[in-house]
């Protein structure tokens, strides 16, 4: 069992928990994950790590209630004990020798964006940071990025907060003001990930995505997160979960993850229900 | 004297049809009339050739002479002496290509049914028997074990029980490896399962999940702590696929993934969480005994029509002839010389058809198999909504990538001796994380070896 340590809420739909994990905060790296289970019937879900305290012995993860799981997670306060926290798995982001880079965040995605974005700060990294959201109720971490970047974006769809317009128009912009760099990073939203690597094509960026597909056992058993990259069939649990943005079929993990997306309405709804009930 | 007139006592089973629709175990297990029959066919040979096609060598014409004389617990003991899971074997181990096949009763009619004998020891035993094992005296020694299937709980059963301070490291929620996550309910109660693993630790065996060895802690961190060896008996790993069309379409899983979301996170009970695909028409690409149980598994999900898609003919299928039976029982239908080329998908990318080829015999191949080849022209398409691969796996990357100086083959596996031992010391491994998918029974027989050579490394330090 693991104890969450501390539990904030950072906007309506995006929670952040610190999880008491020693040997898993020994050993993460941003652009890792770990697996969670809330309680013994739960399903395994898969969520990047957000931070972690190598003295203090804690991984925090920061997750949008999006389904049955994290909905019930969201339930549980400070003091309250998990199941099961698997970690760190996948390779950490690749970080050793950029000097110059653009980290590329949408949504609850800047979650994962952001330690990488202070990693690299700290080793000295010249790093731009652009993250989107929808609206200005959803912003999320805007302080920590601010003070781990040398340019930083914030981009709202509807232009409440920050500049109106995508993360592809604040990149392209930083590019075409003559900014080089040796690499994007992007995570979010496929769909925006997908248009991120469109455009650092265009201008020959190398970019790497992180992804986020359904996953199991994520230790490389069972080959449900598998996508195509490069035309080949590859893991994201033990091959990524970041992979080479240019060569990912975009399409084709949009799809995957649809697979499920009746059942887990299904199932939020019914956990939205239950959770009615224990109030009234 | 032995029984020379009776035949071989059939295993009661559940109705086809109706055991078509539940995951509840098959067969029902030998009554003590119906095992003292059968005990009563052994002719207790004095030069024991069944012994001999046991992987573990336990002592079956002793144990059988012990039911014969209605010690049912003495002949459990007996099992046990060579086999840690005995439950587990007397109903997975492929008893008819091993012991039984040896059996001299075999000859001129049937084998003695061993296999059905053993189960019926062991379950004797887990009804009646209240003593539980207990911790043997410590010799000092701390062992790590990298996994808790077969491989994994043989090893560290037989080191407990010399003494070593054992510690298992399960990368998954709960212990059991293969035998949780792979093996259906229906074959292998994991009741059963989780019995054997309770005697481990009553034995002393301190068995750690959420453990992934590679990731949090590495082989060499194991032996800082104090660890004086390792087995790795971390299994098969990633599934393979058949690198043709539209096996990333949905509704393609992999026999791995069918089953894990089955078995271990309980898809097949009607309250669970876990999403899995109510298909209609199944198709399972492989011949094995893996691909029987993703088929039975789509059987008692409600599919329709199950097909087992395979490109020899059946006599080359390499399931066990009872797991086919059984399979044939329940309405599988098999498509033999039968090798799919494509998978075609609806507008949405779902599962629509699958695209195949008839195949013929040829010439032997390196297998000593005739070599299935293409008939011209036989292409063919079958309606299907869901298709499992289970044509095989892998082994897992993770330790090979993070121990130096492990060595590999070129396909992955752990390159092992005689004795599990690895290119390194005090490192051993065994089961499929060295053999490729095997059986059960053979990651045992790696895994007892491992823990002997394992006492004779650590004793001659």
């Amino acid at each position: 069992m693991y104890k969450i340590v501390s539990k904030q809420v950072l906007n309506p739909t995006v929670t952040k928990m610190e999880i008491e994990a020693p040997l898993v905060a020994k050993k993460a790296e941003p652009g890792q994950f770990i697996i969670l289970r809330t309680d013994e019937n739960g399903e395994r879900i898969p969520l990047t790590v957000a931070d972690y305290d190598r003295e203090k012995g804690t991984v925090t993860i920061i997750f949008q209630i999006v389904g049955a799981t994290t909905n019930h997670l969201n339930t549980f306060n400070e003091g309250d004990y998990i199941q099961d926290f698997v970690g760190p798995l996948g390779r950490p982001t690749h970080t050793e020798g950029l000097k110059k880079v653009a980290v590329v965040g949408g949504g609850v995605g800047c979650a994962i964006a952001y330690p990488v974005t202070k990693k690299l700060y700290d080793m000295g990294v010249e790093v731009h940071s652009v993250v989107g959201f929808r609206t200005k109720d959803l912003v999320i971490l805007e302080d920590e990025f601010k003070n781990h970047s040398n340019v930083f974006k914030l981009m709202t769809d509807d232009g409440s907060y920050g500049e109106k317009g995508l993360v592809t128009n604040a990149l392209e912009q930083l590019i075409k003001e003559g900014n080089q760099y040796d690499e994007v990073i992007t995570i979010g939203p496929l769909i925006m990930m997908k248009f991120v690597c469109k455009l650092t094509k265009e201008y020959n960026i190398p970019t790497v995505a992180s992804m986020n597909p359904i996953m199991i056992d994520g230790t490389g058993m069972c080959g449900g997160c598998r996508l195509t990259v490069g035309g080949e069939t590859k893991f994201a649990c033990v091959d990524g979960p970041e992979f080479d943005g240019h060569k990912i079929d975009f399409d084709e993990a949009i799809k995957r993850g649809q697979m499920y997306k009746e059942f887990e309405k299904h199932a939020y709804e019914e956990s939205c229900n239950l959770l009615k009930k224990e109030v009234e | 004297m032995p029984n020379m007139k009776i035949p071989r006592t059939d295993m009661p089973q559940q109705d086809p049809a109706v055991r078509a629709k539940n995951f509840l175990e098959v067969a029902t297990g030998y009554t003590m009339q119906m095992a003292l029959d059968e005990a009563s066919r052994c002719l207790n040979c004095k030069h024991k050739p069944c012994v001999d096609g046991c992987p573990v060598n336990i002592d079956i014409p002793n144990f059988i002479h012990m039911i014969t004389q209605e010690k049912f617990e003495d002949a459990y003991q007996v099992i046990s002496e060579s086999s840690s899971l005995p439950a587990v074997c007397g109903r997975v181990c492929p008893q008819e290509s091993q012991c039984e096949s040896k059996c001299v009763r075999g000859i001129k009619t049937e084998p003695v049914a061993i296999g059905r004998l053993e189960r019926f020891c062991a379950d004797y035993h887990n009804e009646n028997n209240t003593e539980k094992a207990t911790k043997p005296e410590s010799n000092g020694h701390k062992v790590a074990v990298i996994g808790s299937g077969p491989s994994g709980l043989t090893c560290a059963g037989d080191l407990a029980k010399k003494g070593y301070e054992v510690t298992i490291f399960e990368a998954l929620h709960t212990p059991g490896g293969v035998l949780v996550y792979g093996i259906p309910e229906f074959r292998l109660p994991k009741a059963i399962v989780r019995k054997e693993v309770e005697n481990l630790q009553d034995l002393g065996v301190d068995v750690q999940t959420n453990m992934v060895i590679g990731r949090v802690l590495s082989i060499d961190e194991l032996m800082d702590m104090g660890y004086e060896a390792v087995y790795i008996g971390s299994g098969a790993g990633l599934p393979r696929f058949m690198n043709i069309p539209g096996e990333n379409l949905n509704g393609v899983y992999s026999a791995n993934e069918f089953l894990t979301r089955t078995n271990l996170m309980k898809a097949y009970k009607d309250n669970s969480t876990t999403p899995i695909m109510k298909a209609k028409r199944v198709a399972v690409v492989g011949g094995g005994n893996v691909a029987m149980d993703a088929a039975r598994s789509a059987l008692r999900l409600g599919a329709e029509e199950v097909s087992i898609v395979y490109r020899r003919s059946e006599a080359e299928l390499p399931a066990r002839a009872e797991e086919v039976h059984h399979a044939k029982e329940e309405g599988i239908i098999f498509r033999t010389l039968t090798n799919p080329t494509e998978i075609i998908g609806d507008e949405n990318d779902a599962v629509k058809a699958l695209r195949c080829v008839e195949m013929e015999l040829g010439e032997p191949d390196a297998s000593g198999r005739r070599r299935p080849v293409v008939k011209e022209g036989s292409e063919f398409e079958i309606p299907m909504d869901c298709v499992i691969m289970s044509i095989g796996t892998s082994p897992n990357p993770l330790i090979k990538q993070t121990t130096e100086g492990l060595d590999t083959q070129t396909w992955g596996g752990i390159i092992a001796d005689d004795d599990g031992l690895t290119s390194r010391p005090f490192v051993y491994a065994g089961g499929d994380a060295v053999t490729g998918a095997a059986t059960v029974i053979l990651a045992m027989g790696a895994g007892k070896k491992a823990a002997a050579a394992i006492d004779v490394a650590i004793q001659n330090k």
